[in-house]
């Protein structure tokens, strides 16, 4: 019955964040479009789990169940989403922007001939007139996003297939648990219909997870370095800033590819977006791509020699002169000066 | 010895990592018409990758595939003289305004017409679009395994190849058989240099239309060197579903396009001297933004 549907993603059996992001995301648009919000969760011992699932208002969760089914792997996660599309028929279906969703989202979507956006920092209902027939679609899912290295914003539309599908980067959409007491219905698929022993070809030799040190998506106060910074030894200046203030270290992109920062570290289009209550930008110029990661910051410093970088344009207070030179003196005011 | 069949998957990008302020035009919006185009990144580390595997295995054969418009020869040209052995540019009109869906079925209709494939080797994904989607979709058209976010080759043997894959949350190895797709990461080790013997010997390389185009007495050059002329192909040289090209075949239209163009805030101004930095320091400490 064209209802919404979102991937549930597991790392190491816990569910993540951009999942329910995904879902609370998920139940606003099915409450604009009066469907049910529904959500496929795949993997090994996952009873139980549910009880974290429905407060977030999901009317039907499937299950699939088996100990083939984790960790992910590419082929059976793709033959159980596109026999259960085929079947239910979704008009949306959503997944997160992370390793697993940006390798399973294209082989699905190829295998169903439907559209999908990747890394959408938007998703909107609304209209389309087609500019030759004068066909009017009504409820199409806008799929919003940065493109040409996050210089544009283009808004992407699948007017004839579905379902409509798209990606979205953790922490670029609020969770929002809607009803701690949500009564949806669980219905466990009998996986033997939907892989076939051909899905289990690629082998899995060996794993190494770590769970990432890195945590600047909830850091209050981050200090990011660019490009400008110059080296990765001129860098731990900006660690000694960050743990003086009690923040993290955040990177744009060239300052990664530059091999100054890990890739953790990266904020930006195709980095982490983040909300600090300070956002210390040090011999960062400001690429679009970057901006869009930070500009929701709650107040801005920027650190350049260059006084005319685009980032001074969005930043509440500009520091003109060399990184190396103002982050002692930075680090030295605030020693003296608290407690 | 066992001769792999290995078809690298290429991109003629702009080169959108130089959209800085020199390419920003008074209103704030990009001049797109200053970027130089380039190979994109990625997919020279994968380039690097199928290179690798023809070091272990000699006599294995690398053809670079691309798509794109005639000038896209010049990223082919850039692959011979890094060591491809063969190069493709798929390029017609009616590929024109293709999605990622209608460009992966384009690549994979042109793999088949290639023939017996072993690896095909791309970047995991390209600098303008950064959507990543045509690996896992060529994969899936040609009805074969994909390994995404390939770091190295860990092993490789007649029947099967193991990949060391990065994810977000560690590495993981892989083992899989022949064929599949593999997209490289740009975390693989960078693309070796150009050779000068490779750069002499292909220096004049060119399709026959680029030739035509230049009132070169093409069909003489074509006749004397043979590995000068680079392979062209339109829909006439693949076995196509014409409904599935370009814009027809493109489930996803822009409806819509954006100039991002940032609301300045006030600002203020500080140098690097210290009562400077003592006065920006007091205020952030006074106002508990720090501390």
């Amino acid at each position: 019955m064209n209802n919404i549907i979102v991937y549930i993603e597991l790392v190491e059996g816990k569910i993540s964040d951009v999942s329910f992001e995904l879902l609370t995301k998920g139940r606003s648009l099915a409450n604009q479009l009066k469907c049910n919000l529904e959500a496929i969760l795949i993997g090994n011992n996952l009873k139980g789990m549910e009880k974290e699932l429905f407060p977030y208002g999901i009317d039907t969760l499937y299950v699939a169940d088996d100990a083939r089914l984790a960790p992910y792997a590419t082929l059976p996660h793709t033959s159980i989403l596109v026999k259960l599309f085929q079947e239910q028929q979704p008009q949306i279906a959503l997944m997160g922007a992370t390793t697993i969703g940006r390798d399973l989202g294209p082989r699905v979507s190829s295998a169903l001939k439907s559209g999908l956006t990747a890394d959408c920092t938007e998703l909107e209902i609304g209209t389309h007139t087609d500019s030759k027939t004068k066909h009017v679609y009504n409820e199409l899912l806008y799929q919003i996003r940065p493109a040409f290295g996050g210089n544009i914003i283009a808004t992407i539309i699948n007017p004839d297939c579905r379902p409509q599908m798209a990606t979205v980067r953790e922490g670029v959409m609020k969770k929002e648990i809607v009803d701690i007491q949500y009564k949806g219905k669980l219905v466990n698929l009998e996986v033997a219909k939907y892989v076939d022993e051909t899905d289990f070809i690629v082998k899995i030799i060996e794993r190494h997870i770590e769970a990432s040190k890195v945590d600047i998506k909830n850091a209050p106060i981050i200090i990011a370095g660019g490009f400008g910074v110059g080296s990765a030894d001129n860098f731990k200046l900006l660690h000694k800033l960050a743990s003086v203030l009690g923040g993290e270290v955040g990177a744009s992109r060239a300052a990664v590819d530059a091999g100054f920062a890990e890739h953790a570290r990266q904020i930006g289009q195709t980095g982490v977006t983040v909300r600090p209550k300070l956002y210390i930008a040090c011999g960062i110029s400001g690429q679009v791509q970057h901006l869009a990661g930070m500009m929701e910051s709650n107040l801005i410093i920027s650190i350049n020699n260059d006084p005319q970088a685009p980032i001074n344009k969005i930043a509440n207070y500009v520091i003109t002169g060399k990184v190396e030179n103002v982050i002692p003196k930075m680090i030295k005011y605030y020693r003296e000066h608290t407690k | 010895m066992k001769k792999f069949n290995i078809v690298v998957l290429a991109k003629q990008v702009p080169d959108t990592r130089k959209a800085g302020k020199d390419a920003m035009k008074a209103d704030g919006t990009i001049n797109r018409s200053i970027l130089p185009a380039i190979f994109n990144p990625e997919d020279l580390h994968a380039l690097e990758q199928a290179l690798n595997v023809k070091d272990q295995y000699p006599g294995s054969t690398i053809t670079l595939l691309t798509m794109g418009p005639p000038r896209a020869v010049e990223i082919l040209k850039e692959g011979f003289y890094r060591g491809a052995d063969d190069g493709i540019l798929l390029t017609d009109r009616a590929f024109a305004g293709s999605d990622t869906l209608a460009t992966s079925y384009a690549l994979a209709s042109a793999i088949k017409s290639i023939g017996q494939v072993d690896i095909i080797f791309s970047g995991r994904q390209a600098i303008d679009g950064d959507t990543a989607q045509v690996g896992p979709q060529v994969a899936e058209k040609l009805g074969i395994p994909q390994v995404t976010y390939a770091e190295e080759i860990v092993k490789i043997t007649d029947k099967a190849i193991q990949v060391k894959r990065r994810l977000e949350h560690g590495v993981e190895t892989v083992e899989c058989p022949f064929p599949l797709v593999i997209t490289v990461n740009n975390t693989a080790p960078h693309c070796r240099p150009r050779n000068a013997k490779r750069l002499m010997k292909y220096k004049h390389a060119s399709t026959m239309s680029n030739r035509q185009e230049n009132n070169d007495d093409y069909l003489a050059s074509a006749i004397a060197h043979p590995h000068l002329t680079i392979k062209e192909w339109g829909v006439n040289n693949i076995t196509v579903d014409h409904e599935q090209l370009g814009l027809t075949g493109s489930p996803t239209k822009v409806k819509k396009v954006d100039n991002i163009i940032f609301q300045a805030v006030e600002t203020k101004t500080f140098t690097d001297l210290d009562e400077d930095i003592d006065e920006l320091m007091k205020e952030l400490v006074e106002s508990h933004i720090v501390g």
